[in-house]
């Protein structure tokens, strides 16, 4: 065990709830970091891409793709960390696991995305202490403000009820099958190979969220007007999920990336398949406004506040320990 | 099981520090390796060893340093970490202190490349093994109902079953429930 290792913890509360100062000698977890191999954590996988060829294709713009892959894993990182907000507060235990593991599966996704993103343009990761050990796709993840997340805002908008989170799964996981079927053709082999998978597992995604929908929209009065109300309240936020940001023009012609408009009309089509299954009608709302005389949106880094305070929770135990040994 | 290919020369390259004492062919070294790897279990699923889960790849030495392939069954497979220290562990007391680990993330993994004998692992420690995979050409299916899998039931052997939910205690496992003996049980998914 090296000095980095010690951990930094020396607080615990007993059993009447009062804290109780340890020195190094009797402190309960100092057991715990050492380089024990029956211990998962603590033992840095430091690079998910460990291995894997990174080199920028040819024709493309490093910075390019760079902020295309941070686009990518923000969605996923954003909407993982949402839908995980369920865990233990969903109806049924079935429902709860299913949940977490598709917050699970999108965290994985996001853990690549921004490991890809680093590897491309090393001057998106913020710069910490020196000696911290904290690996990119983290330091993109945890220290990086609001402006700076380029996720569109269906990922970012607050929890609501249990119809409204299948709702949002049903309309994220449509959009973003699309997009990565065709990103499983990409000429940057690695976010092939990231898409490649996430089309597997989002296949589970699509169709659990769509059953769901299937089954309140045909349950009870109750449960079909609250899914009919979270439809409503969504989609405002459709529409954005088709608009073309310049970086997603330039990553589509360089054969790298999608650009979304061209997966608009058969993520539509499967949508309303959803929708006729269920006999609801497709909602007739228009889009959320961007803000600012240039009608800035998530891809441009102008979010809800509900992304702010997303962040604020989940960065929170990261900011405080930039050299912390987790 | 991957052949191992032999493209090094002999091992006198292999740095300072290798417990190894007597000299030795890569032939011997990668049979020894690849023993080493082989041993490695599914930290969830212990039953399984990596190779019968598909997620061991390949074994090979380059540069006269042990390096094996994994391929994780899902992004976010938590268990990635514990899977490789543990084979780093393994190759180490073998006599391999200097192994690489390398992910391989294509081609995806599947879960078609469960061995025989994994398959035969999971049922007997009563978890119901995948079917074959779906082969998907063209654009992914909407499916809304249940998906249909020729699942039996662990416990009796019944082919009334439900599934419970698609998401299970892993990953990649589905919750099922029997209807004729109400055993619960997992079953690896497809995929």
């Amino acid at each position: 065990m090296t000095a980095n290792n010690e951990p930094t913890i020396h607080v615990e509360h007993d059993e009447a709830g009062t804290n109780v100062e340890h020195g190094d000698h009797d402190n309960a977890y100092s057991g715990l970091l050492v380089n024990d191999a029956n211990w998962a954590f603590g033992t840095d996988f430091e690079d998910p891409l460990a291995g894997v060829d990174t080199t920028v294709p040819d024709g493309v713009d490093a910075k390019d793709l760079g902020a295309y892959c941070l686009m990518l894993g923000d969605d996923a990182l954003v909407f993982s960390q949402r839908i995980s907000e369920w865990c233990s507060n969903a109806p049924d235990l079935e429902e709860d696991i299913a949940l977490a593991n598709i917050a699970l599966d999108l965290l994985g996704q996001a853990r690549l995305l921004l490991a890809r993103a680093a590897a491309a343009d090393p001057q998106l990761v913020p710069e910490l202490p020196a000696g911290s050990p904290v690996p990119d796709e983290d330091r993109l993840a945890y220290f990086r403000n609001d402006l700076d997340f380029r996720n569109v805002r269906l990922a970012e908008v607050p929890g609501g009820d249990f119809a409204e989170a299948v709702a949002k799964i049903l309309i994220y996981s449509t959009w973003r099958l699309s997009i990565f079927e065709r990103l499983s053709s990409s000429r940057d082999t690695v976010l092939a190979a990231i898409a490649a998978k996430g089309v597997k597992e989002m296949s589970y995604h699509r169709d659990f969220a769509g059953r769901w929908v299937v089954t309140l929209a045909r349950g009870t009065e109750e449960s079909r007007s609250r899914l009919v109300t979270a439809l409503n309240g969504l989609w405002p936020l459709w529409s954005e999920l088709f608009e073309t940001h310049p970086v997603e023009t330039a990553v589509a012609e360089a054969g790298i990336g999608v650009d979304p408009a061209t997966v608009a009309d058969e993520a539509s089509v499967i949508l309303d398949q959803v929708f006729a299954a269920a006999g609801i009608d497709r909602p007739e709302r228009g889009g959320l406004a961007g803000v600012g005389v240039h009608g800035g949106k998530g891809r441009d880094g102008l979010h809800t506040e509900a992304l702010s305070k997303l962040l604020a929770e989940m960065q929170v135990v990261a900011r405080e320990h930039p050299e912390g040994q987790w | 099981m991957v052949t191992a290919m032999l493209e090094t020369s002999p091992t006198d390259t292999r740095p300072e520090g290798t417990t190894d004492t007597a000299p030795v062919t890569d032939a011997e070294a990668i049979d020894r390796a690849w023993a080493a790897a082989e041993r490695v279990t599914d930290p969830e699923m212990p039953m399984l060893t990596l190779l019968d889960l598909g997620v061991l790849r390949d074994v090979t030495i380059e540069n006269g340093h042990v390096v094996t392939i994994i391929t994780p069954t899902y992004s976010g497979c938590p268990a990635m970490a514990t899977m490789r220290d543990d084979l780093q562990r393994e190759l180490l007391e073998a006599g391999f202190p200097d192994a690489e680990v390398r992910v391989s993330l294509t081609p995806a993994w599947t879960s078609d490349w469960i061995t025989e004998r994994g398959k035969k692992a999971l049922k007997d420690a009563g978890i119901s093994p995948p079917g074959a995979a779906p082969r998907n050409s063209g654009p992914v299916a909407l499916t809304l109902m249940p998906t249909r899998r020729a699942v039996t039931c662990v416990l009796c052997g019944s082919d009334d079953v439900r599934l419970s939910s698609e998401f299970g205690a892993t990953a990649c496992k589905a919750m099922y429930q029997c209807n004729d003996c109400l055993e619960p049980f997992d079953h690896v998914k497809e995929i």
